[in-house]
């Protein structure tokens, strides 16, 4: 019988889990999300200084690059809990950027860039093209060889998660016809490569980047024939952290909404005991525990063959499906209220929003899945 | 009872019980079996229980962790679970005295008499004594706590009146435990209920057959007249019935533990209904082809996993350190909903053919699917129905007032 994924949860994972959860409780109250949706980097750079502290950033990075040689399942409480409290950072991308690099990245680029990564120097990938595509070797940048042997990236990056604020930046481009990943560092781009884009989920930074006049040394190229399969890593780690933020997010959406369900009256009773408002709010919080059992698969198998993708996009589906109807009734349980600015539940379903529109959404991965298990 | 096993023994006896139920279990006994022992209709069918259940039992693979001076056969509860697991993976059979394994049982070894348990244990684990559960009555079924079913004192007995309805099993069994109301006049009505362990065979007691959605018989009503129970057979405190029945409700719903093994219902396949979806044929090609089929097929697939990712959550105690009876109360609700929905869309994956139902020579698995279907629904009503589930969840779970 085909192998769809099992649980399994390590006792790192639980230390993890419990640190993280007081951690972003206490550093990221909801005062403080709003106060960083309106500053320009959008994060806490003391606290990224802290969070590098803890060793968070080098959990996934073998211990022969600076890290403490764990995997990508230990990351997956961290982000929960992020995702829980909106807890703004570039934590995900610079992660992913590890990731890719470990996937990708010559023996070169792994000794040089990893330990400075673990260390706390931001990274990001600029993958997505303006077509919107989430096919990520479908890429029409180019890299093009210059006779004096140094290279010439040209093209469009969009989606480009704290650029602004990145040491580090991996682009996939088209070179010799053939995908390619390469290495700039935030010193190459020339002034206006980066223009910030206006997004949905105002806790995030996104940028668009052009890659016109970016001039590159052969050194700063991937090992061409891990490159696809790096592209390919890279999009189930995404989601795999993707649907650890959306699992974090649907509890916040529930608990929200149960508060307010527990102190609101209208015709003398408290509004949570209307099964028209109770109920629904049982299929959220169910359905969200179910989502979270297979997030949890997904950390535990995301380094096998077959079962890992399979039990990623099953995450993904259920995380953003219940997501998104959590943050969606969130809105309508609190009436009036619901349709301000003020009320958090619109932060929580433009976060679901955000996180459906990136690395492909439920129907998109729906598919892949049918042909994996069909 | 001793709680750590040695392994050898272990592994020793789960191979004793593969071999056993590899040989016993009968793959076809000529007629249709009960998915759930809701479901026993016939007496073809339940005599084939009963014995099946004996059988399993005499065998050493029923009670296995039930203490030994009772009747069970007092090993550490790995050993019950190994006897589960080959059970189920020889596709035995269901075990028949639910009521008894599940709830009765567990009850009295844990809050019953020494008499109690020496009188009951054995014959709910031979199937001797058929048990069945008398709380459910005609004006009160959700709302359990205004049972009115009135037992009065008198003497050493209890004399019983009034009505109990949808009992399974009520044609069969000996005896009943029972929710009936002592104190008509307490001031809650939770307060004015005991719990009895009432027989079934006396005078007074008579059961009449209820015939089902699927056409067959099954549960009955069962009227009390000046039916006299002895007053040693009531279980916790006068008054007190109300804690006795949530208690048992508890171990009906899986959120307390300590019944005698086995199970009593078949869990869908969903793998075959993936058979289905690949076999039957739906506009010149396969349905699985068909994309919204296909698209279902995928959900119901993934459902499954979830189910079966929840109870692996169970053992993994910090990801359930902040709800701990979240996954537990809410298995009740997913699981028959889940097996309601998927037999429903095993009948649309038979096409015209869902138009037949059992007993029709050309019906689709002799009429498996529809006959399934109709049957979910007694899960998702009896034992609490999925509306009052939610109720639980909102309430005890997260918080939320009482409706
Ligand atoms: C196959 C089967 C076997 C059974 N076996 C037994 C048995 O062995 N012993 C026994 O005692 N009972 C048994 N029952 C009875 C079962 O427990 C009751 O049917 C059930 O509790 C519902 O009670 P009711 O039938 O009176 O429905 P009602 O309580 O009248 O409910 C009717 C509808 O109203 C809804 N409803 C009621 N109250 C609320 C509320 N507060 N909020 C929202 N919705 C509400 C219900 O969900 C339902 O949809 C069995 C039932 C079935 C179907």
């Amino acid at each position: 019988m085909l192998d769809l994924g099992r649980l399994g949860f390590s006792e790192e994972q639980a230390d993890l889990l419990e640190v993280a959860t007081r951690f972003c409780r206490e550093r990221s109250p909801i005062s403080k999300v709003r106060s960083l949706m309106l500053e320009e980097t959008g994060f806490d750079t003391d606290l990224w200084t802290e969070i590098a502290a803890l060793g968070w950033l080098g959990i996934a990075i073998p211990e022969a690059y600076g890290g403490s040689g764990l995997t990508l399942a230990e990351t997956v409480p961290i982000v929960e809990q992020m995702g829980r409290r909106l807890l703004a950072s570039p934590f995900v991308p610079t992660t992913l950027a590890a990731q890719t690099i470990l996937a990708g990245g010559t023996e070169a680029q792994k000794e040089a860039l990893l330990p400075r990564i673990a260390q706390g120097a931001r990274a990001t990938l600029a993958l997505a093209e303006p077509d919107g595509d989430w096919r990520l070797e479908q890429m029409t940048s180019l890299a093009e060889d210059r006779p004096d042997g140094r290279i010439a990236l040209s093209g469009e990056k969009r989606f480009v998660l704290d650029a602004g604020a990145a040491e580090i930046l991996i682009v996939s481009v088209r070179r010799h016809g053939e995908p390619q990943l390469a290495l700039l560092e935030a010193s190459d781009l020339p002034t206006g490569a980066l223009r910030r884009e206006i997004v949905i989920d105002e806790t995030r930074r996104s940028f668009a980047l052009s890659l016109d006049g970016v001039v590159i040394s052969a050194s700063a190229l991937f090992d061409p024939a891990r490159v696809r399969a790096a592209l390919d890593h890279v999009h189930l780690a995404a989601n795999l952290l993707s649907a650890a933020e959306m699992s974090g997010g649907a509890l916040a959406a529930i608990e929200y909404t149960v508060d307010y369900a527990r102190t609101r009256k209208q015709f003398g009773k408290l509004i949570g005991s209307y099964q028209a408002v109770k109920h629904p709010l049982v299929d959220a919080y169910v359905r969200y525990e179910q989502a979270r059992s297979h997030l949890y698969s997904a950390a535990h198998c995301f380094s096998e063959q077959g079962a890992g993708e399979i039990a990623v996009r099953m995450a993904r589906i259920q995380t953003e499906t219940v997501f998104a109807y959590a943050a969606d009734r969130s809105i309508q349980f609190h009436g009036g209220f619901g349709f301000t600015y003020d009320c958090d539940a619109q932060l929580y379903r433009r976060r679901a929003l955000w996180n459906a529109s990136q690395n492909g959404d439920a129907i998109y991965h729906r598919r892949r899945l049918a042909s994996l298990i069909f | 009872m001793t709680t750590t096993a040695d392994p050898k023994d272990l592994k020793a006896f789960a191979a004793d019980a593969d071999a056993w139920f590899r040989e016993n279990v009968v793959a076809d006994p000529g007629f249709m079996l009960p998915l759930t022992f809701m479901e026993v209709g016939t007496d073809q069918q339940f005599h084939f229980l009963r014995d099946w259940q004996n059988k399993v039992y005499e065998a050493g693979y029923l009670g296995a962790s039930w203490p030994k001076e009772y009747g069970g056969g007092g090993l550490p509860q790995a050993f019950q679970a190994e006897a589960t697991r080959a059970m189920r993976r020889h596709n035995g059979p269901i075990m028949l005295n639910a009521i008894g394994l599940n709830w009765t049982g567990p009850l009295l070894l844990d809050i019953g008499s020494e008499e109690h348990r020496k009188r009951f244990i054995r014959g709910i684990l031979s199937a001797e004594d058929i048990w069945c559960q008398g709380f459910s009555e005609p004006e009160n079924g959700s709302d359990l706590g205004n049972a009115q079913t009135r037992a009065v004192r008198d003497g050493d007995s209890f004399v019983v009146n009034g009505s109990k309805i949808w009992t399974t099993l009520g044609r069969y069994a000996r005896y009943m435990i029972l929710l009936a109301r002592t104190d008509p006049d307490a001031s809650r009505k939770y307060d004015g209920l005991s719990f009895f362990l009432a027989p079934m065979k006396i005078e007074g007691v008579e059961t009449r057959p209820i015939r089902k959605l699927t056409g067959e018989h099954g549960f009955t009503q069962t009227f009390f007249t000046d039916a006299r129970i002895p007053a040693h057979d009531l279980i916790g405190t006068e008054g007190g019935g109300w804690k006795v029945a949530m208690r048992t409700l508890e171990y009906e719903r899986g959120a307390r533990g300590g019944q005698a093994g086995g199970y009593v219902s078949v869990d869908t396949d969903a793998f075959a209904v993936l058979g289905l979806a690949r076999s039957m044929m739906r506009d010149g090609a396969p349905a699985l082809e068909d994309p919204a089929i296909r698209d279902r097929m995928l959900d119901f697939l993934m459902e499954i996993q979830s189910q079966t990712l929840c109870r692996q959550r169970l053992a993994v105690a910090p990801l359930n350190a902040e709800r701990p009876s979240a996954l537990p109360l809410s298995s009740k609700l997913i699981g028959t909903e889940f097996v309601r929905r998927i037999n429903e869309f095993a009948v649309t994956l038979t096409g015209m053919k869902g138009g037949y139902y059992v007993g029709e020579p050309e019906a689709i698995n002799a009429g498996l699917w529809p006959r399934a279907y109709l049957n979910a629904f007694s899960a998702t009503i009896g034992g609490g129905t999925s509306q009052i589930q939610h109720n639980i969840i909102g309430e005890h779970v997260l918080g939320l007032p009482k409706s």
